[in-house]
């Protein structure tokens, strides 16, 4: 073996370690904000956490118990809005994938997915808060509904390609048209698959905390109507992060610990759901 | 592969009903188009290119001038850029050509769980554990780096570089997932040919990423829009101060945290109204560098017909 030999063998071992540490290197920071948000998190997660509603500042004690429920109701509501809608528009963009209507409607999601955040909240308050001249509840839900829809249009569109194209030819076969082929054969198979994505963008949108704030803004009470300002567990995060109360920061980590293990659930939920549904795919 | 069916009169309610439903979402990108336009419109007529060109931002004397958010986020996305871009394309190299196959699947896990962890946790963990640790970092620092301009400053650790820190691990996975896609897509003959001519490993992998490089610059661009339009974690640990600096430890601001700061307590409608024509060329850039991506991503996956293929006799996919 040639000099010029041993240079290249040694460049490609270079860089094939310069690969791990990369890895290394992304791996490091996940590592760190779980060890951080676990170990600062678990100790004050106690039950008043999840039954209580924030004491006045000075007085230790309290919990999220209103900004969990609040969290809940409009992740709820914005999913009764996006779940139906981008089902929908998810099926009529794997049925007719190749027409320019359908290019026009991926385009306008995919857009819709790399629109900020923080600019959805200012449409939302335009559209929901600004006529009405209060923030609600209501306005937070459809804010979230809006970030929602093009992950759901997306993970039903790409499920739905995923059935065996042999299920879609029997239903033709046996004189079904497509409406009947799409509801009964096609989607009942997708189904789990769509399902566990859907709850997986229900979780991402659980987390944003930038539509929330013109549009649910916060409150420190009770509040189950959605027509007054609604608190959130990400926006209560975020205020008790930026206060100076030790107690608060505590809480703040508990809040962060709720949220990530929330996301940390649906994701390996989806992940094996979506494993699952890969196998029956291949397995055609 | 499409299966052709037969137009039926029995499915025109089906194609019109769901085409009908996928209107809301091209609706909804035109309304917040329109709706920033027009909330915009006071600033828009009052200041023109002027909002563009200054960079004094006082609410109270109704002087508003944009330029320090729009050189705090382009700064911040690009220093971000900087720093993720090499991991994001390592990481992509090493899970499509060289991990093991048992380590795939937990490693795209692991890397794909950044993406899903909520921006807010970010900006606590910013606030709390890397704030303080790049205070620590620059009084570490000897004094004649401080010197330099591009680390001057007093450490005070809400900053430029604490937001392109936690930019870079934000959009790590975005850009190292769709690079990793686009790798996938090289046909096996390139590496292959490679390979039979004696080519090392990093050499085989290396053309692979020359005929991929337009889907790779794709996947930066992605990063990039994610890192332009990013909020809570930046708004947390940037400083939040308006103003034009290079010093990576300066506190600077951004688009989107003056809009989450400000919105809510605007002093008035012109203060608004600035704040959504920030809000409205955040979106406009945004789109464009969305767009741009998605335009490169597309022309690396796309089946290439015209192109004659370098050798004849095509590998048998393994």
């Amino acid at each position: 073996m040639n000099l010029r030999d041993m240079r290249r063998r040694a460049l490609s071992s270079l860089m094939f370690w310069l690969s791990v540490a990369s890895v290394l290197a992304a791996l490091i920071p996940v590592g760190m904000i779980l060890f951080f948000v676990v170990g600062k998190g678990i100790g004050a997660l106690n039950l008043s956490f999840f039954t209580h509603a924030p004491t006045p500042v000075g007085e230790v004690g309290g919990g999220m118990a209103n900004a969990i429920v609040g969290s809940l109701m409009m992740v709820s509501l914005g999913a009764g809005f996006a779940i139906p809608v981008g089902v929908v528009t998810g099926i009529y963009l794997s049925e007719y994938q190749g027409t320019k209507y359908a290019s026009l409607v991926r385009f306008a999601a995919d857009t819709l997915n790399g629109v900020p955040s923080i600019v959805i909240g200012i449409f939302v308050y335009a559209l929901l808060v600004l006529p009405v001249k209060h923030f609600s509840g209501f306005a937070g839900g459809a804010a979230l509904g809006v970030m929602m829809l093009p992950l759901i249009i997306r993970t039903t569109e790409e499920l739905l390609r995923m059935v065996p194209m042999a299920l879609r030819e029997g239903a033709y076969a046996l004189g079904a048209t497509r409406s009947r082929a799409v509801f009964s054969v096609v989607l009942p198979a997708a189904l789990p698959g769509i399902l566990t994505g859907v709850i997986l963008a229900l979780a991402r949108t659980a987390g944003e905390t930038a539509p929330l704030m013109f549009t649910a803004l916060n409150n420190q009470f009770w509040s189950t109507s959605l027509d007054q300002p609604m608190a959130s567990l990400t926006v209560q995060v975020y205020t008790y992060a930026i206060s100076p109360y030790d107690d608060w920061h505590r809480q703040a980590w508990a809040g962060a610990l709720v949220l990530v293990v929330i996301v940390l659930i649906c994701s390996l939920l989806a992940r094996f759901a979506t494993r699952r549904l890969e196998r029956m795919a291949v397995g055609r | 592969m499409k299966t052709r069916v037969r137009l039926n009169a029995a499915d025109l309610p089906f194609r019109f009903g769901t085409g009908s439903v996928a209107l809301v979402v091209v609706a909804a990108v035109a309304g917040i188009a329109y709706v920033l336009w027009s909330e915009a419109a006071l600033s828009i007529q009052r200041f023109g290119w002027h909002f563009w060109q200054t960079s004094v931002w006082d609410p109270v004397q109704d002087e508003f001038g944009a330029v320090p958010f729009i050189w705090g986020t382009l700064y911040s996305s690009i220093v971000a850029l900087l720093i993720s871009t090499p991991v994001a394309i390592g990481i992509a190299v090493f899970l499509s050509d060289w991990c093991p196959h048992r380590l795939r699947t937990p490693l795209v896990f692991l890397t794909e769980l950044l993406a899903a962890i909520p921006s807010i946790v970010y900006g606590l963990w910013g606030i709390f554990v890397l704030v303080p640790a790049v205070r620590d970092f620059q009084i570490w620092l000897p004094d004649w780096v401080r010197a330099i301009p591009l680390f001057s400053g007093p450490p005070v650790g809400v900053s430029m570089l604490a937001a392109a820190v936690i930019l870079a691990i934000m959009i790590v996975p975005f850009t190292s997932s769709v690079a990793r896609e686009v790798l996938k897509a090289v046909p096996a003959s390139q590496r292959e040919a490679a390979y039979a001519l004696g080519a090392t490993r990093w050499e085989a992998t290396r053309i692979a990423l020359r005929y991929a490089r337009t889907g790779i610059v794709g996947a930066i661009m992605l990063g990039f829009g994610r890192a332009l339009g990013e909020t809570m974690a930046v708004t947390m640990v940037i400083g939040n101060n308006a103003q034009v600096k290079w010093s990576l430890f300066a506190p600077q601001y951004t688009m989107s945290a003056v809009i989450a700061n400000e919105f809510t307590e605007a002093v008035g409608p012109i203060h608004l109204d600035a704040l959504v024509e920030i809000g409205l060329v955040l979106f406009v850039i945004t789109l464009l560098v969305n767009f741009g991506s998605r335009v490169l991503i597309w022309q690396m996956n796309r089946p290439r017909k015209r192109r004659s293929r370098p050798m004849p006799a095509r590998a048998e996919a393994a």
